[in-house]
């Protein structure tokens, strides 16, 4: 197990010193399974960090610890405000998005109230999700649960994107997607990562390789690994910390 | 046949008043996975808060409106002091919530019939209520006529509410996945209230109707329960967590127990036969499809 | 269904929290969410001074007739004395309902499975005696036995078919059926079951013992016995392998049957249990009280006041049951008893309209245990012994 950990802040990489998310020592348990067993990373403001690991290390549940959908203890902090303990919409107020890994689209509801129910206060800039994904106009009074994949993925993605969010926390959006639609989802959190810190779960390396910056890797419930996502054109390294070869 | 339309009718509108109160108990399943045993006890307060409020107002056209407001108004008011008093500290812990929900009722009624006894009181029903609207050869009471029509707007504005008020969609998206409508940022513990808010009121009216055309007028402690029982029947029947199912459901209810009562049961001492055979309605509904005839899982 | 909380069916939210590892300790013995483990747990200290307690408090009740301290303020009779003619027919009745809750909390303690609808056995039980001995002019065991095995095929046939649903539908349909039942006594089909006034047990076949002025005594044993027969016969099954398995049903059904069990036939023997332990309660009851009646012996309040007493005492814990149900009936007929006292009515209205009515502090103290202290009586004292 590789235990190299390279702090953040190393000034090396990231323009922005200041981190957007600063997990330490995050432990949760789910059914008596210690699935989380001291967390502890930062994800740099702004561009895409991606979270690596083998499936069941515990990559969805630290995303759920975040956001508080998942009770845990340590210590959370997104952007200066420290949240371990709030209530699940308290920290989406700060302007947390989350999509989470099987897009949990509301099945009964039109696309259109799919995308309604994200609106705040002020509304949501329909035109900016449209933009991104012109079906979603289309099919706007269509139920969601008749949408293929790939486009309730869409919806997914679209809907975190009605309001302005500094913070976006998806899990494996490019899961079960055709070519097509991986293409498209690439392409959205292209755009997305300017205006936008993106924390994602992602197991297709390609697409690390191609949006993220940084890389946390989880193993067994703990961090193995934080660094550049260049390491990753070490081939070595990437089996050894995924098992895969690329 | 004449007889025919009447029973009917009177069918429909027991199944009304079931919608009333099971439309609220459906909501309140289908979002929160909270089977509420104390709707029986906000059925009888809205009916006695009916009776408190029409002993102090003068005979006149209008009262009964005021009581139905009072009767809506004290069914809301109960149901979201318990939603938030008793069942918010349970969040998390269904099996004791619905328990805390039978505690509830079965405090209240006590109370109930420690400060009023077990003898019923009367609500004083409106003259025209009484009496009579013909139809073709029919008299059809009035009250049946209130009651279809109360029941008609309920499940015309429950329906605009969920279809396209926000709380509506909220409302409808929690039923599916609390978690996700957490993960948009909406305080799902608001529309919970507000779920038992209008379970409540919905209730509270189902109560004061039920005394009023079914009871002529009396309100005892026990009515609410005893009306309970037919409410649950309702939502399984229909699926738990449909209103449209309620809404279907209720009207079958209503329909088999009125039939029933009338064509078999008069005959001999069997005035219970209406009764059972919904029961056992219930029970094959559940035994060829569990989920009910429109709802999700049970 | 994607909700944190995937916990719909579970009993296990009554007890306190569940902990990861079983970790035995405490005098009071094993809190209620340690046995969801399906350990029983080793034979420490605590056990023995638990069983110890328990032959005491039997011994106690044992020779409770033969004494005739005067106890004031405290006792549930009219008279003041402790084996007077009241307290011993209100310990009667809290035996009965003790022994009743224990067969309820095998069947949602220990297998998880919230039924409405046990008091339709204890009616059996009740109904079918009573109509045995004093309708038809059974004697006595004859009697007995047909109500055994009325109880039997109904627990069998109405288990069977309620338990194609799980959860709230079980549930539901344990309520209809009970409901049927009720409105079938109501209807007083064949003059039968004498309808809402009920129906007197004549003591024409039954044995001097149980009859006449000595009886009170009698009963009093015979309904101890019960509890007592109940309480090994449930402490028996619910230690063996079955017991575990019924646990394990409770925690998590599909994890069961994973490991290999077919959950159905050990969910109809919990049910057919319960169902068997009401239905002998009921008959006891019938001897007791010497009524069987709708309100007191089929209505939806007795279920009620049942799954109270369990979970007041501590539901999956056998002792907690026991200990719930003499509470319960205890309170409410010494709060019936206080009620009667002419010195009651000058008592002012805040207090003498909550004192009245049994049920709204049963009801109260309930809403406080849930809300506080979900582990029960049971789980009080385990929690005191572990400080």
């Amino acid at each position: 197990m590789i235990t190299a950990r390279r702090r953040d802040g190393d000034g090396e990489t990231d323009g922005d010193a200041e981190a957007e998310v600063e997990v330490s020592d995050l432990h949760a348990t789910i059914q008596g399974s210690h699935v989380l067993q001291g967390i502890g990373f930062t994800v740099p403001h702004g561009g895409v960090t991606a979270l690596l690991g083998r499936n069941g290390v515990g990559k969805t549940t630290t995303l759920r610890s975040l956001i508080g959908l998942q009770p845990a203890t340590g210590t959370v902090r997104i952007g200066d405000q420290r949240v371990t303990g709030w209530p699940a919409h308290k920290i989406i107020r700060l302007g947390v998005g989350y999509v989470p890994e099987d897009r949990d689209v509301f099945a009964k509801l039109t696309v259109r109230d799919n995308l309604r129910i994200a609106e705040t206060k002020g509304g949501g800039d329909y035109e900016r999700v449209y933009a991104l994904f012109p079906e979603l106009k289309q099919r706007s009074r269509q139920l969601a649960s008749t949408l293929s994949g790939g486009q309730q993925q869409m919806l997914a993605i679209g809907r975190v994107l009605l309001t302005r969010r500094r913070l976006l926390l998806v899990d494996e959006p490019t899961k079960g997607l055709s070519p097509k639609f991986v293409g498209e989802v690439v392409d959205a959190l292209e755009r997305v990562k300017d205006t936008a810190t993106v924390l994602m779960v992602e197991q297709n390396v390609h697409v690390v390789r191609r949006l993220a910056q940084r890389v946390v890797v989880l193993d067994h419930g703990t961090v193995t690994y934080a660094g550049d996502a260049a390491a990753l054109d070490d081939e070595a390294l990437v089996r050894r910390l995924l098992g895969v070869s690329v | 046949m004449s007889t025919f339309i009447a029973i009917t009718i009177s069918g429909l509108a027991l199944g009304a008043v079931y919608f009333l109160v099971a439309s609220g108990l459906s909501l309140i399943y289908g979002l929160m996975d909270v089977l509420n045993f104390a709707h029986g006890v906000f059925l009888t307060l809205g009916a006695y808060a009916g009776w408190a409020v029409a002993q102090h107002l003068p005979q006149a056209g209008w009262t009964f409106v005021v009581t139905a407001l009072a009767a809506t108004a004290t069914g809301a008011a109960v149901a979201a002091v318990t939603e938030l008093l008793l069942i918010r500290p349970l969040y998390g812990r269904p099996v004791s919530q619905i328990l805390v929900t039978i505690g509830l009722d079965l405090a209240l009624v006590g109370l109930l019939l420690g400060g009023f006894g077990s003898n019923s009181r009367s609500v004083q029903v409106p003259a025209w209520l009484t009496s009579v609207t013909a139809i073709g050869p029919d008299r059809i009471p009035n009250d049946d006529w209130l009651a279809l029509g109360l029941g008609l707007a309920v499940l015309g504005a429950l329906t605009w509410f969920l279809r396209y008020t926000r709380y509506g969609i909220i409302i409808r998206a929690g039923a599916e996945n609390r978690d996700m409508v957490r993960a948009l940022g909406i305080d799902v513990g608001r529309a919970f209230t507000l779920v038992f808010a209008v379970g409540g009121a919905a209730a509270g009216l189902g109560g004061l109707l039920n005394s009023v055309v079914f009871a002529s007028g009396l309100v005892d402690p026990t009515q609410g329960d005893d009306m309970l029982i037919f409410a649950f029947i309702v939502i399984v029947i229909g699926g738990l967590g449909s209103i449209t199912g309620s809404a279907v459901s209720a009207v079958l209810v209503g329909l088999v127990q009125v039939y029933v009562t009338f064509y078999a049961g008069s005959g001999g001492g069997l005035a219970q036969l209406g009764n059972m055979s919904v029961v056992l309605v219930l029970a094959i509904v559940l035994l060829v499809r569990p989920r009910g005839l429109l709802g999700r899982t049970a | 269904m994607t909700n944190t909380t995937n916990t719909r069916n579970r009993v296990s939210d009554i007890f306190a929290p569940h902990r990861a590892r079983s970790r035995v300790r405490g005098s009071g013995g094993c809190p209620p969410g340690e046995r969801s483990r399906g350990v029983v747990p080793p034979g420490d200290g605590s056990t023995v001074k638990r069983r110890v307690a328990s032959v005491v408090w039997l011994v106690i009740a044992l020779v409770l007739p033969f004494c005739s301290l005067i106890v004031p303020w405290v006792l549930p009779g009219p008279v003041d004395v402790l084996n007077s003619a009241g307290t011993l027919d209100v310990l009667g009745l809290c035996f009965v309902f003790a022994g009743v809750a224990l067969g309820y909390d095998v069947l949602f303690g220990f297998t998880g499975l919230l039924s409405f609808g046990q008091v339709l056995y204890f009616a059996a039980g009740a109904y079918t005696l009573d109509i045995a001995l004093s309708v038809w002019n059974w004697p006595l065991f004859p009697a007995i036995v047909l109500t055994l095995a009325v109880g039997l095929v109904l627990a069998l046939v109405l288990g069977a078919i309620s338990l194609r649903g799980s959860g709230i539908a079980f549930a539901m349909v344990t309520l209809a059926f009970a409901q049927a039942c009720y409105y079938l006594i109501e209807d007083n089909p064949h003059g039968l079951t004498g309808g809402d006034t009920g129906l007197v047990m004549s003591t024409e076949r039954l044995p001097g013992l149980l009859v006449g002025v000595v009886s009170t005594r009698n009963l009093y044993w015979l309904a101890l016995a019960f509890l007592v027969v109940t309480y090994a016969v449930v402490w028996l099954v619910t230690g063996s392998a079955t017991g575990r398995v019924w646990l394990a049903i409770r925690e998590n059904e599909r994890r069961a049957q994973v490991l290999g069990f077919r959950p159905f036939p050990f969910k109809l023997g919990s049910f057919v249990l319960s169902s068997m332990i009401a239905t002998v309660g009921g008959m006891v009851y019938l001897l007791l009280v010497g009524t069987a009646a709708p309100s007191s012996v089929a209505s939806t309040t007795v279920t009620i006041s049942i799954l109270v007493m369990v979970v007041l005492g501590g539901a999956g814990t056998r002792w907690g049951a026991v200990a719930g149900a003499i509470v319960y009936v205890y309170l409410q007929q010494y709060l019936l008893k206080i009620a009667a006292e002419p010195s009651f009515g000058s008592l002012p209205a805040v207090l003498r309209v909550p004192l009245s009515q049994p049920d709204f502090l049963l009801g109260a103290i309930f809403v406080l245990f849930i809300l506080f202290a979900p582990g029960g009586i049971a789980g009080l004292v385990s929690r005191k012994g572990t400080r």
